[in-house]
């Protein structure tokens, strides 16, 4: 067995023989799910842990003060403590909530966090599935969490909750086009939906350099509409602390509260993991074409921290600017969408469609 | 719910949210019920009383050196101007002369206040509006402040310095050197207030237009202090009726007349300018004397009524006394700006977003002890 931290695909086919070699075809594949499940809950835990202590010692440096520094060393436990204290906090049941769709709903958003997950390339052979249509299916999933925050406001029989559930859905309808809009017009330069394949592409540079200026204007784009569709600051209007008093998830106490939280860490990682995929090359090293030791030198970087490092940067900027901007008002937002980023969307499609027929693109 | 399925048709109900008494961005126990229509609020109706201490009531059978620390818990944030009101009229009441050496260390102290007041509005400004992170700036600042006071007076927030006559206590030896220090600092650091805030264009667009009062409604309603000028209402008590040394300094009265909650945070922002030229106007020249006038221990007010007003962080401070000439007053009412302030929200509210309704809450700095008294 031949295990190659710059190459997984060897790796994964040796396992995948040998299941396949001792157990009848159906236990194998059972067996391949379940370990796959178990890596990524574990992956998703500590990513998730990872993330709430990463914001909260980034938004401590910005705003003049030191963060968690108690449990452990710079505190790194105390996302762990927060943790056990949510899975033993009381599950405070409402007398006049919808119990099943109230029950139902972080579970939904959790779940479809959780499956969008499976598409994304952690590095060269590491992923799930490689589906033909990788980043269509993942803009699908992700978006199947509005249901979840719907449920999760209309359930609650809250009238705040109600607010921000409509805010929401609202929201993520209109950002979602835009989200789709960026990723096409990266496709029409990558020329395939396979989300290994628009890495490979990205082999002589990445996209943002190598379709220079629409690219860049759908970065940008992406950066804004995946952040409104995270629910992140400055579009959180559907928690919009001040107002709504925490929104769709007001009423939700111990774990079931930790779910909605974890979910919108994990869905930030994953726009964040898209972002660095289609523009920024995911796992692929920063080569520059004509420079061969600086591209070898580079190749000595796993894949996996490239992919790790490139997705972090992109949590870094989005946590900068939920921590710096003020918070927008629900027709600015929908204002935003449809009357700028949605016209500029659709011109830079056709931009990058003529720049990919002329071949104006590096 | 049952009455739509009765009726079997759909019947249009208002649909009440109760803004308070518990919410974060009420600012204190306000309850505010507002009738919605989708996000658009149609009506604002204030309940107030949910922190009334019926202060007004006990001041009927308070000393008047005992009053004084009853009016630190109505504006928290302006204790030491509301403590002044009391000791003003007091003296003029009993036609005292204080020597000038209090009337400085009392103007200081009050602008202090001011700037301590309207560092704390802005934190809690940005945070209305979901940027968290100027709490923090404001606080850094505001930190500085409470330090001088409480080396001098011996508390942080309600300090209850001034006695009729004059001062409790001489000032610290450090307090001028402080102060001075304090004011370099400053000057460097409100730029960042602009930089974080003020040219941010979500709060231009958030702000902007949002909340119209104009100069009629203003006078109408009382709305007094910063947003009170913001709408272009020269009801500075500062400049029209000066107090201690307020005659003595150059300052500008901040007007402008567009009266919306953009211009009513330019106003705070820019009397924190002011505040800090008046503080180096004297914080050089505070005459040698007395901290106070030697007082007897029982202060009877001649016969009569009195009205005395101040210029608080949120607007016109009154007090109203109508002695009998016991050594207790028989009533007592004050005019709290809070309160005047708080009933303009309707005007200001009413045919905007939610968002934009805690905006304008934000926007008139209330606090919430100083409307229940």
């Amino acid at each position: 067995m031949a295990f190659d931290i710059y190459d997984f695909t060897s790796f994964n086919q040796t396992i995948d023989k040998a299941l396949y070699d001792n157990l009848p075809p159906i236990l194998a594949m059972l067996t391949e799910m379940v370990i796959i499940g178990v890596v990524f809950l574990l992956f998703y835990a500590l990513v998730g842990l990872f993330l709430v202590y990463a914001e909260r010692k980034v938004c401590a440096f910005i705003q003049n003060r030191v963060g968690p520094n108690r449990v452990g060393p710079y505190g790194i436990f105390q996302t762990f403590a927060d943790f056990i204290k949510l899975l033993m906090k009381e599950l405070i049941p409402i007398n006049k909530a919808d119990k099943i769709l109230f029950n139902l709903a972080p579970f939904i958003v959790i779940i479809a966090s959780f499956m969008a997950i499976a598409a994304i390339p952690f590095g060269k052979g590491l992923h799930a599935i490689d589906l033909n249509v990788g980043i269509f299916y993942v803009m699908a999933v992700s978006s199947l969490g509005v249901v979840g925050i719907l449920l999760a406001g209309w359930s609650s029989n809250n009238k705040y909750s109600l607010i921000g559930a409509m805010r929401s859905g609202a929201q993520i309808v209109s950002y979602e086009l835009s989200v789709g809009l960026s990723m096409v017009t990266m496709v029409i330069l990558a020329g395939s939906m396979q989300l290994s394949e628009i890495v490979e592409a990205q082999r002589n540079g990445w996209f943002i350099f190598t379709g220079h200026v629409p690219a860049f204007i759908a970065f940008v784009i992406f950066l804004i509409a995946s952040t409104a569709e995270t629910n992140r600051g400055p579009f959180d209007l559907a928690e919009a602390e001040s107002e709504l008093t925490a929104g769709f998830h007001t009423e939700y106490s111990g774990i079931k509260f930790a779910f909605f939280f974890l979910a919108e860490y994990m869905n930030m990682f994953i726009v964040a993991s898209i972002a660095a995929t289609i523009f920024w090359g995911g796992w692929m090293p920063l080569h520059i074409p004509g420079w061969e030791g600086f591209n070898i030198v580079m190749d000595y970087i796993p894949p996996f921290f490239w992919y790790m490092g490139k997705t972090l940067v992109v949590i870094f900027l989005m946590m900068w600017f939920k921590w710096t901007f003020p918070r927008l008002r629900i027709d600015q937002l929908l204002k935003l969408e449809w009357k700028y980023l949605l016209p500029i969307n659709l011109f830079n499609i056709i931009l990058m469609a003529l720049i990919v027929l002329m071949g104006w693109h590096f | 719910m049952e009455n739509i399925i009765t009726n079997n048709s759909i019947q249009q109900e208002e649909y009440i949210v109760n803004m308070g008494p518990q919410h974060p961005s009420t600012h204190g126990v306000l309850r505010l019920k507002i009738s919605l229509k989708g996000e658009t609020v149609e009506n604002i109706e204030p309940h107030c009383g949910y922190i009334h201490r019926g202060i007004e009531k006990m001041c009927e059978r308070l000393t008047y050196q005992q009053i004084i620390h009853l009016t630190d818990r109505l504006d928290y944030l302006s204790a030491h101007t509301n403590n002044e009101a009391v000791c003003l009229l007091v003296e003029n009441a009993l036609q005292i002369e204080v020597p000038e050496r209090v009337k400085y260390i009392r103007t200081i102290l009050d602008e202090l206040t001011r700037l301590a007041s309207h560092q704390l509005w802005w934190c809690a400004f940005g945070m209305d509006l979901g940027a968290l992170t100027t709490y923090f700036y404001g606080l850094r600042d505001r930190e500085k402040i409470l330090d001088i006071f409480e080396e001098t007076t011996g508390a942080r927030l309600l300090q209850s310095f001034n006695v009729p006559g004059g001062l409790m206590n001489d000032i610290h030896p450090n307090f001028i050197g402080r102060v001075k220090e304090f004011i370099t600092y400053f000057r460097k650091k409100l730029p960042e207030y602009d930089e974080l805030l003020t040219g941010n264009v979500i709060l231009k667009e958030r702000t902007t237009d949002i909340g119209l009062l104009t100069l009629e409604e203003a006078i109408n309603y009382g709305v007094t202090g910063p947003s009170g000028r913001a709408s272009g209402f020269a009801c500075d008590v500062r400049k029209h009726h000066p107090y201690s040394a307020y005659d003595k300094v150059e300052f500008k009265e901040i007007l402008y007349t567009k009266g919306d909650s953009f211009h009513r945070y330019k106003a705070r922002v820019e009397e924190m300018w002011e505040s800090m030229k008046i503080l180096e106007q004297l914080i050089d020249n505070i005459p040698e004397g007395d901290y106070a006038v030697k007082m007897k221990p029982i202060i009877k007010l001649p016969e009569g009524e009195y009205y005395q007003r101040v210029e608080a962080a949120r607007g016109e401070f009154g007090v109203y006394v109508l002695s009998t000439g016991e050594k207790y007053p028989y009533r007592v009412k004050f005019r709290s700006p809070n309160f005047s302030n708080l009933s303009a929200i309707n005007k200001l509210g009413a045919g905007h977003k939610i968002a934009d309704l805690v905006a304008i809450g934000g926007s008139l700095d209330l606090v919430i002890p100083d409307i229940d008294r």
